[in-house]
């Protein structure tokens, strides 16, 4: 067997997997006493998870040398994203009734719905454009465009430390795993940014637009 | 879920809680699961355990005072709690509080007052004074549910130890024991923890010391052996397992008023005044999918007129 296709098995079972979980647990009553709420929580959590996921996968790449996990990346961000929507979706449905209305007030009055309702406009944005066509047609902007990825982790992390009630370490522990994914990336940003004011530096008439 | 239940003819504990087929069709269900989805267990799953067989009560009158709706089943309301002395998930009491060791249990009652004293639980469970009270129940997390709790009036047993003018507050406190509460080492409220009422607050019928829930004792998970019942005010302020009960002249401080601004010494449930971060206009029952108004009071307006010259925004 190829080694990419061990990945996109990998890559495929890690949204498949807690889906049909969540999709048991539902059929079969495991939701506890606040089914909605436990939904909310297992949908948010399993697309904060894998956006952490997709975030690990260039050190990966760096760390191993091997392509594969860039190649797969794409594949478990849309898995991030449908978690992302699932989680929507179930505030929408039973938290609102889908009362817009009420949408409006939440995001206007509510911090932590302010915070992963963007996180969730940044991520479709994302999915939008992760096709192989919209990636040929932006060229240098789609790079630029999916580093988009950090502020939506960002603001993913903090949306779920602001609902919490007393006991912040679960959010915490989220949080602190992408300071250090994102740390992790500090030199090569140092070395981009160096051979940006390079290229400045070489064509100087470039800045004076 | 709706669940219509004739409050005039005495509840059976057999006929409310069928706790053991309750039991049997988790785990049946959980070993279903398993076999179906052993690759696939990769989320949380829940622990039913079995609860061991509680003490039955016995209540002299009962009384429906949840304008006629429906029980939330026995099971959920022992399987989803705020406990924190057992830990912050709501199925970590029932899991833990099997440590809590109810007997023997005292309870120290002091401060402004002329007759204090040490009561033991057990003097509490008379029958003939013990009745059934059907209550809404509002967590300031934005659920409720609706228990058949069984106690005293609060206001009944408080004057047996006769408060004195400067009797102005009443403070409670629940065991802290880092033995049976191994939880609370982890430091996440201020222990013990603490709740008040103003005196007229402790004194209106309303208010309610529970000793039982659905027929039996309280499980250790919702306050054993023995918790506040305060209906028109959030959760968090019907403090659990309380050991001491004392009178005094200050607002004592509450645990979450020490922890945050959030949570107020009143804490009336109260659909115009919002939590800082979270709405509270609106709440899910238990059992129900989409959620429902919350009413002022909690659906309880003859409380009203105890604050009937206070600013209910200010005094959260």
């Amino acid at each position: 067997m190829n080694r990419l296709l061990a990945w996109r098995l990998v890559a495929w079972s890690l949204g498949v997997i807690p889906l049909l979980n969540g999709v048991r647990l539902t059929l079969q009553g495991g939701l506890g006493a606040n089914p909605v709420e436990y939904l909310e929580h297992y949908t948010g959590s399993w697309a904060l998870r894998l956006l952490l996921v997709t975030l690990l996968m260039s050190p990966l790449r760096m760390l191993t040398r091997l392509t594969e996990p860039i190649r797969v990346r794409r594949v478990i961000g849309l898995w991030c994203f449908a978690f992302a929507c699932l989680h929507l979706l179930v505030y929408l449905a039973f938290d609102l009734a889908f009362s817009f209305t009420q949408l409006l007030a939440d995001l206007t009055k509510r911090t932590y719905i302010t915070l992963g309702f963007t996180a969730w406009l940044l991520l479709l944005c994302l999915a939008i454009t992760s096709t192989t066509g919209w990636q040929r047609r932006l060229r240098r902007r789609w790079i630029v465009l999916h580093k988009l990825i950090y502020p939506a982790a960002l603001l993913g992390a903090l949306h779920y430390l602001l609902l919490v009630k007393a006991d912040i370490r679960q959010p915490l522990i989220y949080l602190g795993i992408l300071v250090g994914l994102l740390i992790f990336r500090v030199p090569s940003w140092r070395r981009q940014g160096a051979q940006t004011t390079a290229n400045q530096h070489f064509r100087p008439n470039a800045s004076q637009q | 879920m709706l669940i219509k239940m004739p409050h005039s003819i005495p509840i059976h504990s057999s006929e409310i809680t069928p706790e053991g087929l309750y039991a049997d069709r988790r785990r049946f269900l959980k070993e279903l699961g398993f076999a179906a989805g052993a690759a696939i267990s990769i989320g949380t799953s829940h622990a039913w355990a079995a609860e061991p067989a509680l003490a039955p009560l016995t209540a002299s009158h009962k009384s429906e005072m949840a304008g006629g709706e429906g029980l939330t089943p026995y099971e959920t309301i022992t399987h989803y709690n705020n406990f924190y002395e057992f830990g912050t998930d709501k199925d970590d009491p029932a899991r833990n509080a099997a440590r809590l060791r109810t007997r023997p249990w005292s309870v120290v009652i002091d401060g402004e007052c002329e007759a204090p004293q040490r009561i033991d639980v057990d003097e509490l469970l008379n029958p003939r004074v013990l009745e059934e009270r059907i209550y809404r129940h509002r967590c300031v997390e934005a659920w409720s549910f609706v228990a058949p709790w069984i106690g005293v009036p609060l206001g009944d047993f408080l004057t047996r130890f006769k408060p004195t003018s400067k009797a102005k507050f009443v403070a409670f406190y629940t065991l802290f024991d880092r033995q049976q509460m191994p939880e609370t080492a982890r430091g996440v409220l201020n222990w013990p923890y603490r709740e008040g009422l103003r005196i007229d607050e402790a004194m209106h019928p309303l208010s309610f010391l529970s000793v039982g829930l659905y027929g039996r004792v309280l499980p250790n998970q919702n306050g054993a052996p023995l918790r506040l019942t305060v209906p028109w005010k959030y959760g968090f302020k019907s403090i659990k397992s309380i050991v001491r009960i004392q009178f005094v002249e200050k607002q004592p401080p509450t645990t979450w008023g020490t922890m945050s601004a959030e949570y107020g010494f009143y804490s009336n449930v109260n659909p115009e005044v919002d939590h800082p971060r979270w709405s509270q206009a609106q709440e899910r029952r238990l059992g129900e999918l989409f959620k429902r108004k919350t009413l002022l009071f909690n659906g309880y307006p003859e409380v009203a007129s105890l604050y009937s010259t206070m600013d209910l925004r200010k005094n959260y």
